[in-house]
């Protein structure tokens, strides 16, 4: 046994020696042969220190600043490197309470350990001014400094939900953009901030520091030979007047819904006003003002302009009447008659008092329901079609190329496509052939199962204006380093001729125009001079009094401007859509208006009381 | 108190040992200190950081040693192994049932501030146990009962320990195995163990039909060398074995790609020859009863089982992180923040000390807390980190002289419960050194498992201090009387 014993005691030490050369071999490798760890170690004792871009700055299509940026500071402090330190004094430079101060100090101290030799930041946005009296006095709070920052700033109110604002990344959008944020960087959330947000904000860059095992700098890596620099982000023209957008945001004040405005040639958006809105004064620091935003009832933060599906009300007639011209399912000669609405069976669609029969004209003149309802008829029940299914899926093909029923790809990141009926959704709610005209009658006057954004309507206005072409309606010009994608500048063509459009002109010409007591809807809108083309809208809401809408443009021969108007539970579409769209209008086109009292009543109007809030 | 009038303490007590033990700890205590040292710059004696509560640890690991010396009658741990043996095992249990979530396993008992791990004493308690058994007079390891009763005695608390999670104290009862080598087990088994664990690396890194070529190897090599001639079949048999390493190459040159010849894996080929190579082996042994071809063949057949259900083993047993920690070790993943992250960083820690180590303090790495857990499991970085190369080898070689010195004076030993129990610890020790060190410079899985006598912690440090002084206790009263 002591023999075999020892023998396998020995094998066992030498299984014990060959371990041991092997682990040394390994470390002997890894410590004296490989140089890749040292270079990886020398990587993790450099400090980068970054550098943040300015944001780029954001003009109007005059060249007018609507955002830029301004300095403010943070105060850092550094615990483990405060001393005691007089609170008040430092209380009162900083336009604080002592208590704040004592009370941040208790934090950090519970913190130590997490904290360590990290700077904390213990306020936030200091106005230049105050920070400058901190640092005369700075020499006597050792570990407090200041820090730069660079935060937006509004010279123009253009409006919080068309510029949008910048927030801190959270994880998520971290997550989202793989390798393209850190934590603490900046990004635009909404609006232009958030579609233009490549081009604004810049490429980060950074210093390079070595420091020692204490954690502290002691120098700069290669003397900054390898530092980069920040390249400060680009800046954006974008295609809105800010004048016309302040005076449209004046106009639409104390009123829920949207007034946009497009140059049709273009597509450019003049103007995006939904209201109510984010007041540009709470945009730079939007997380404080955050709950206070969410809490309002009228969500300030939905852009109703280009989120809102909005059943167009009799706006709409002029696709409907277009489409029928196009199919020759209806002609400029076809009068139908109206006796106040449209009877089927012992139901009727009501319409106002007027006289009968009427042609396309002055049905458009007069936005006469009844006439309206045999045009759809006439569409859908055209015998070139095999059944109402198919007569139904060729007008959603129609409407669709006006650019409804799906977004129309302008360049808000949050812009939603409004709702379009197809046979599919019919038949899936009455069963196939469980629905005929009649079933829905509705969409004949732009009610039922259509819903659009004030966008689309505004850019059917524009539609209306180039005869039968839009280009997709946008808010950023191309300018030097900035591009925009080519679609933009493609005119995308309706399913209806030219010549159609031609004639359904007139009456919208005719429903400003023909002169008060003439049965002409939007006479009220009407400016000598300008030829305004106009078709009102009152669309039922079914949460309180009827939206009021109109849709206009002018010159009628050269047309400058398109706009639509949008307003919540304010009655007919005269009342108060028409003579706010004639206002913007006009301030476009001749800079000034010539309607006080009109404007007095607009500007003064007060709407929020109609509305229901979404409680 | 002890006799003094035989031997003195001078003349009993294996100073070597104990000086290798001092040093170590001594060098464990600096290391904590400086791995802790600028995240937490203090006072090596301060008693809110981790290096003043190992001084507290230290000073009451030497009280233990010396009770254990002095105070104890070493004849108190033979008698006492089985009961121990049993209470540790209570133990076991009962913490995975009382015990908080850490970091996926529940071994900790908390006594409000102060946590212990029963894990660590059962290294102790399974150690004394097993040197008891195994030093009965009539006990004999190749009898099946004798075997299976040291089997229990090493798989009970051993698989308690994995249900708690702690693989790597689970591993170390492994080490066992050494043990009973050393006390007659065959060192066919110990060969075959080890060979076994090889293939499972190979399978998964390599491919299996590496795997399976190195086990023909093996096998092929081990029935030349037993008769000790290599005859006109060896040659023939290595012939084929060579071609076969280069059948894939062949397959892929000759074989067109949309064949159907291209569907038959190499794989499945070898497969094919191995199964015949089976059957003639079986054969010819039988019929020339030469019994180590039998064995080669049953050994062939097991190895393939293994190497074929290695994939299985590792997609549904392991659980997800050690899956990921293998997958990361054996190099089949890069990802240096996310599992690699540990091994990436403390082998920078390592890598980046050099020939000299940067200093005293002077990490970089270590002191920033790019190393995790840089004062319990990974203490070994700081030493690779701020003393370099010279370092390592200076706590290699401490660690090496002790375990030699262990087995040395168990050798030397007359009884045979103290040269067992002289070798269970010396195992110990191996293995905890072998993983951990492996762990850091990436030769081995991230087990947490601490570095003995240097790794922070009171738990770790009493039970090898107990571990190791049983064994000079029993030790000395040998040289005292004989």
């Amino acid at each position: 046994m002591t023999t075999e014993g020892n023998n396998r005691s020995r094998v066992l030490l030498i299984g014990l020696l060959v371990v041991a050369v092997i682990l040394l071999a390994k470390l002997f490798y890894i410590q004296i042969i490989d140089d890749k760890y040292k270079i990886n170690a020398s990587n993790n004792s450099m400090v980068y220190d970054m550098i943040y871009p300015t944001r780029g700055i954001i003009y109007d299509r005059n060249g007018k600043i609507i955002v830029s940026n301004k300095v403010t500071y943070d105060i850092l402090v550094t615990p483990r490197e405060v001393s005691q330190f007089d609170t008040l004094l430092l209380a009162s430079v900083l336009e604080t309470t002592p208590d704040f101060i004592r009370e941040k100090m208790a934090e950090y101290s519970r913190n130590k350990k997490k904290i360590g030799y990290q700077s904390m930041v213990m306020m936030k946005q200091i106005k230049p001014e105050t920070y400058m009296k901190f640092a005369e006095i700075q020499y006597n709070f050792p570990g407090f400094r200041g820090q730069v920052r660079s935060i937006r700033d509004y010279p123009v109110n253009a409006g919080g939900n068309l510029l949008g604002y910048v927030s801190e990344v959270d994880q998520k959008y971290i997550d989202d953009h793989p390798g393209e944020y850190r934590p603490g960087d900046y990004a635009g959330k909404t609006g232009i901030e958030a579609a233009r947000e490549k081009d604004l904000r810049g490429e980060k860059g950074y210093h390079i520091y070595l420091r020692n095992s204490r954690n502290q700098i002691e120098r700069r890596y290669k003397d900054g030979e390898m530092d980069k620099e920040a390249v400060p982000g680009h800046d954006i023209v974008t295609t809105i007047d800010a004048d016309l957008q302040q005076y449209g945001q004046q106009l639409m004040k104390n009123k829920v819904g949207s007034l946009v405005a497009i140059e049709p040639k273009t597509g450019e958006i003049l103007s995006l006003v939904s209201s109510p809105g984010v007041d540009v004064s709470m945009l730079a620091d939007i997380s404080q003002h955050y709950n206070e935003i969410i809490k309002d009832p009228h969500k300030p933060m939905f852009n109703r302009a280009v989120q809102a599906p909005y059943p167009p009300g009799s706006v709409f007639k002029l696709v409907n009447g277009l489409i029928g011209l196009q199919e020759g399912t209806l002609n400029m000669d076809m009068a139908y008659p109206c006796y106040q609405g449209y009877h089927f069976g012992s139901h009727k669609l009501g319409c106002h008092n007027h006289w009968s029969p009427l042609r396309l004209e002055e049905a458009i003149m007069m936005s006469c329901n009844g006439f309206f309802c045999y045009v759809l008829r006439n569409i859908l029940e055209n015998k070139k079609y095999k059944n109402i299914d198919e007569a139904l899926d060729k007008w959603n093909e129609y409407v669709q190329s006006f650019g409804f029923g799906h977004k129309l790809g302008s360049d808000f990141p949050a812009e939603l496509g409004g709702t379009l009926p197809t046979s599919k959704l019919y038949n899936k709610r009455y069963g196939k052939g469980g629905w005929k005209f009649t079933t829905i009658i509705s969409i004949s006057i732009g009610q039922g199962e259509v819903g659009v954004t004030p966008l689309q309507i505004a850019n059917l206005a524009a539609i209306m204006a180039n005869r039968g072409w839009y280009k997709i309606p946008h808010i950023v010009k191309a300018s030097e380093g900035v591009e925009i994608d080519q679609k933009y500048y493609e005119r995308q063509y309706t399913m209806v001729d030219t010549t159609n459009f031609k004639k359904v002109i007139k009456g919208m010409w005719r429903a400003v125009n023909n002169g008060p007591g003439t049965g002409c809807t939007a006479a009220i809108a009407e400016v000598k001079g300008l030829d305004i083309c106009g078709k009102t809208g009152t669309a039922q809401n079914p949460r309180g009094a009827d939206n009021s809408v109109f849709i206009c443009f002018a010159p009628m021969d050269d047309p400058k401007i398109a706009v639509a108007a949008y307003v919540e539970n304010a009655g007919f579409g005269a009342t108060w859509a028409a003579p706010i769209a004639s206002l913007l209008i006009e301030k476009y086109l001749n800079g000034e208006t010539s309607r006080p009292d009109l404007e007095n009543r607009v500007l003064q109007g007060d709407l929020m009381s109609r509305v229901k809030t979404y409680n | 108190m002890g006799n003094f009038s035989d031997r003195g303490v001078k003349q009993s007590i294996d100073w070597k040992l104990v000086i290798s033990y001092l040093l170590l700890i001594l060098i464990g205590w600096v290391n904590i200190y400086a791995s802790i040292h600028s995240s937490e710059p203090s006072s090596i004696f301060d008693f809110n950081v981790r290096s003043g509560k190992q001084f507290v640890w230290i000073l009451t690991a030497l009280g233990l040693a010396l009770i254990i010396l002095f105070a104890v009658n070493p004849r108190f741990w033979e008698s006492a192994a089985l009961p121990l043996y049993l209470f540790v095992l209570v133990l076991l249990v009962v913490v995975i049932f009382v015990s908080k979530d850490v970091k996926g396993s529940h071994s900790w008992f908390e006594f409000g501030p102060v946590k212990f791990q029963p894990a660590e004493i059962s290294k102790i308690s399974t150690s004394l146990l097993l040197a008891t058994l195994l030093s009965q007079t009539n006990y004999k390891i190749t009898r099946i009962k004798d075997f299976l009763m040291t089997a229990l005695i090493i798989g009970v608390p051993m698989l308690v320990i994995l249900a708690e999670s702690e693989t790597g104290s689970a591993l170390v009862y492994v080490g066992f195995l050494f043990v009973m080598y050393r006390e007659g087990f065959s060192g066919w088994w110990l060969f075959s163990i080890i060979l076994a664990v090889a293939l499972f690396i190979l399978t998964l890194t390599v491919s299996p039909y590496v795997s399976l070529l190195v086990l023909i190897g093996v096998i092929l090599i081990i029935t030349i060398i037993i008769p000790g001639r290599i005859g006109v079949f060896g040659w023939i048999n290595l012939g084929i074995l060579t071609l076969l390493c280069l059948l894939p190459w062949i397959l892929g040159k000759t074989v067109p790609e949309e064949s159907f010849m291209a569907k038959i894996k190499p794989l499945y080929i070898l497969l094919g020859i191995c199964l015949c190579v089976v059957v003639t082996m079986m054969v010819k042994g039988y019929k020339e009863r030469k019994r180590y071809l039998s064995m080669g063949a049953l050994g062939l057949v097991a190895g393939i089982a293994l190497i074929f259900s290695t994939e299985f083993i590792f997609n549904n047993i392991l659980q997800d992180h050690q899956r990921k920690r293998i997958e990361v070790l054996l190099g089949m993943k890069e990802d240096p923040s996310g599992v690699g992250y540990n091994v990436n960083q403390s082998m920078i820690a390592i890598g980046s000390g050099g020939f000299k180590g940067k200093g005293f303090l002077n990490g970089t790495q270590t002191t920033f807390g790019f190393v995790p857990e840089q004062s319990t499991d990974f203490i070994f970085c700081t030493v690779g980190e701020e003393w370099g190369f010279l370092g390592c080898l200076v706590v290699i070689f401490l660690y090496v002289f002790m375990i030699w010195r262990i087995v040395v004076d168990a050798e030397k030993s007359r009884e045979s419960f103290t040269r067992i129990y002289g070798y269970c610890v010396a195992s110990c020790i191996f293995m905890h050194l072998f993983i951990n060190i492996g762990m850091t410079i990436g030769l081995m899985p991230v087990i947490g498992i601490p570095l003995p006598l240097l790794s922070y912690g009171g738990s770790s440090l009493w039970a090898f201090t107990i571990l190791i002084f049983i064994f000079i206790a029993l030790y000395r009263q040998e040289k005292k009387y004989y």
